[in-house]
């Protein structure tokens, strides 16, 4: 039987006083991949906001447990180190500060929760090498500063690469497709397909059913309102391309 | 084991200023107060010959009929220069010949601070000259500098030692008419570090001069005079540290140099002095007047790291004189709490194709303020000359103040001066995406900061840089808001 990796139950949280999600419910295995798809404004963005811990966002009520233990009042950073992994729909620049002194600080900020040494410099010299390969990364982004001047499709890549790095128990991809071109969007889809494990699990958070023709899901759910109306498998997505999403947020086709 | 709140928040004051400490060594202090008889008394103290005090006593006549300059963006309440001791001496001093007779108090000191001697010594290759309350008390290396015949000394020694030197060029660039603090610092001054490096020799190691005040009551007033004759080069090096005391102390310095014909200067400073705890008590008033002139094709370059001081009011200048000279002006300054700076550069062309940069960037946080003051003066002989400059402010709370004053006197219609200024908040994005990925808050704002400054960090000789770095960081703690 899988492993349980993460429960979200009853979720409901608020933006400026304003209801976003209202009682979500998703229980995601280990080795699993789930699509999250939805029309604008159903709060697919705000469910990985809140599950990577972003303090706008107040939880109001249920919980979310990740490896056994209750997050939702977590900080970011413990969540990060506990094998959370947010791809960012924008990821967002820092000036100054390269591509390759932010992940050393990144793993060895995680070292050190975890009571390691910090990792030495050729392991980790040899570590990028071999992730970069794998999401394709050009070798002067490395050294260039996170995301500064770094084109569309480069900074998904880059989140790509971060990801491998870190290597997440929980990794969500919000809307990692959007402004890819389709060779772009295959070299990401490849990259995520590399890391998937029996360990790991991932969440793909998507408009488009193109991507899944890549990233195969498990499962597929559709999210409206702040909730999951519909659950179901890979023929699901191919459905809504066809339908649209009207005919679900009708009550009787649920 | 748990905290209480109180034993939290005793530990984290006490943390925010790692070189708060007090050295328990014997020391000779003059009498509070300033007139002739306290002048003549340091003059004594120091064996100076006769020009040397009448210097000294003209520039006290002079001050006294100058009053306090209030233009800069700063306010405190201004220090009685009656209840000042103007000189503070460890009192064991005398000719030190090895480290082994240096007080062994002092030296702890030093590795307090990080720069044991001893091991610099061994390692890093800088030569370093250590100035406690006015007084230089160890100047390491000096045997392999005077083989090229470069002379690294107190200032007092020079005096004595090298009266032509001192007398043909202090004052020069600073005359001791120049403004109300060069004038008390020309009057009163203690010690302070002398470099001389003589024609085409390019000094091999980093000079470097540490500053700490120690005693309480105590003002630091310390002069240095670098003059790199033709052809030469020289990187400097200045760190600065003192107690945390409830006072305020007056820190009044003068530092002048001087590049002859194609001799470059690169002259570096950290400044960490107390700057006052988080509710602004106490601190250092950091008032000093740096200025180089720079010959033919000469370049001096000027790169600071200020986060310490109560309040800082302080303008690296160059005087660009000879044709094809160079000057620039790289800064980092940081306020937390109270602190209060107006710091900036002055780039003045005299001669014809002269060049100069200026790169500052700011950094407010808690409820500072944070200046930036600069002249560009084109003169009318200066034909073709440049300027770059660019003024960045970092804004880490709401209730912190970044303001910047240019101004541009162009007298040659065939100068270029470009200025540049942007005024941003750290950004909200930008922590959560890097604790996203595991780096905690403090850290994260560490990081942005850094690459925030790094265009001016990376003109720091290596030893530095890595200093400068964790001052930041800790300048910086819980500063968010």
């Amino acid at each position: 039987m899988s492993e349980l990796l993460i429960e979200i139950k009853d979720l409901e949280c608020n933006i400026d006083n304003q209801k976003i999600l209202q009682g979500l419910n998703l229980k995601i295995n280990k080795g699993e991949v789930h699509a999250i798809m939805g029309p604008n404004g159903s709060g697919k963005s705000t469910l990985s906001s809140v599950l990577a811990g972003n303090d706008n966002y107040e939880v109001t009520n249920g919980s979310i447990n990740f490896l056994g233990e209750e997050i939702s009042e977590m900080s970011p950073e413990e969540r990060s180190w506990k094998g959370m992994f947010l791809a960012f729909q924008y990821p967002v620049e820092i000036p100054g500060v390269s591509n390759i002194n932010f992940l050393r600080t990144a793993l060895n900020e995680r070292n050190k929760y975890f009571g390691i040494d910090s990792i030495p410099a050729k392991d980790f010299l040899k570590m990028v090498a071999e992730k970069s390969e794998l999401v394709g990364l050009n070798n002067k982004l490395k050294n260039r500063s996170v995301n500064e001047g770094f084109s569309g499709g480069e900074k998904k890549r880059n989140e790509i690469f971060q990801m491998a790095m870190l290597d997440p128990k929980l990794s969500i991809l919000d809307e990692t497709d959007s402004g890819l071109d389709i060779d772009a969007l295959k070299i990401v889809a490849n990259g995520v397909n590399k890391l998937k494990s029996s360990e790991n699990a991932t969440v793909v958070i998507t408009h488009y059913q193109r991507l899944l023709d890549y990233i195969v899901p498990d499962f597929v759910h559709v999210l409206h309102e702040g909730k999951i109306i519909k659950s179901g498998d890979k023929s699901l997505a191919l459905e809504l391309e066809k339908k649209g999403y009207d005919w679900l947020k009708n009550d009787e086709n649920i | 084991m748990s905290y209480t709140e109180k034993e939290l928040k005793e530990e984290l004051n006490n943390k925010s200023y790692e070189f708060g400490f007090v050295t328990d060594i014997e020391s000779e202090k003059a009498p509070i107060g300033l007139n002739e008889d306290i002048i003549k008394l340091i003059s004594s103290k120091k064996n100076e010959p006769q020009w040397m005090l009448a210097y000294r006593l003209e520039a006290f006549r002079v001050w006294q009929k100058m009053s306090e300059p209030n233009w800069a963006h700063v306010k405190y309440t201004k220090p009685d220069f009656q209840n000042i001791s103007y000189y503070a001496a460890p009192k064991k001093k005398k000719e030190l010949k090895s480290l082994d007779e240096v007080d062994p108090e002092l030296l702890r000191t030093m590795e307090k601070l990080g720069i044991s001697i001893e091991e610099q010594k061994k390692l890093s290759g800088v030569a370093v000259d250590f100035v406690m309350d006015s007084v230089s008390v160890a100047t390491s290396f000096k045997e392999k500098l005077s083989e090229l015949g470069i002379i690294f000394c107190s200032f007092s020694e020079a005096v004595n030692n090298h009266p032509d030197l001192v007398k043909k060029y202090m004052g020069t660039v600073v005359p001791h008419t120049d403004n109300y603090y060069s004038a008390l610092n020309s009057a009163v001054f203690s010690d302070g570090s002398f470099c001389y490096i003589p024609k085409g020799v390019r000094c091999p190691m980093e000079l470097s001069t540490y500053f700490r005040i120690n005693e309480s009551g105590t003002g630091q007033f310390e002069r240095t005079l670098l003059i790199a004759d033709e052809s030469s080069y020289v990187s400097y090096l200045e760190g600065c540290t003192a107690p945390q005391r409830d006072e305020n102390q007056l820190h009044a310095a003068v530092v002048e140099l001087i590049a002859l014909d194609k001799a470059e200067i690169k002259y570096s400073t950290v400044q960490n002095w107390y700057p006052g705890d988080a509710k602004g008590k106490g601190g250092v008033y950091n008032f000093v007047t740096k200025r180089g002139i720079c010959g033919y094709r000469s370049k001096i370059s000027w790169t600071q790291v200020e986060t310490g001081s109560a309040v800082t009011w302080k303008y690296p200048s160059c005087i660009l004189k000879g044709d094809h000279s160079i000057g620039e002006f790289y800064s980092v300054a940081v306020t937390n709490n109270f602190q209060q700076a107006d710091t900036g550069t002055k780039m003045i062309h005299i001669g014809k194709n002269t060049k100069s940069t200026i790169i500052s960037k700011g950094i407010s946080a808690g409820k500072s303020q944070n200046s930036y003051r600069g002249l560009v003066k084109i003169g009318k002989g200066a034909k073709n000359s440049r300027n770059f400059s660019q003024c960045d402010s970092l804004l880490m709370t709401d209730q912190c103040g970044a303001h910047t004053f240019p101004y541009i006197e162009c007298e040659n219609p065939t100068a270029t001066v470009e200025h540049e200024a942007t005024t941003s908040k750290i950004g909200e994005d930008q922590l959560f995406y890097c604790m996203q990925r595991g780096i905690s808050e403090e850290k994260a704002i560490s990081l942005i900061v850094n690459g925030y400054a790094k265009e001016v960090l990376n003109k720091l000789p290596m030893e530095f840089a890595v200093e400068a770095q964790k001052l930041l960081e800790i300048s910086l703690e819980g500063s968010v808001g």
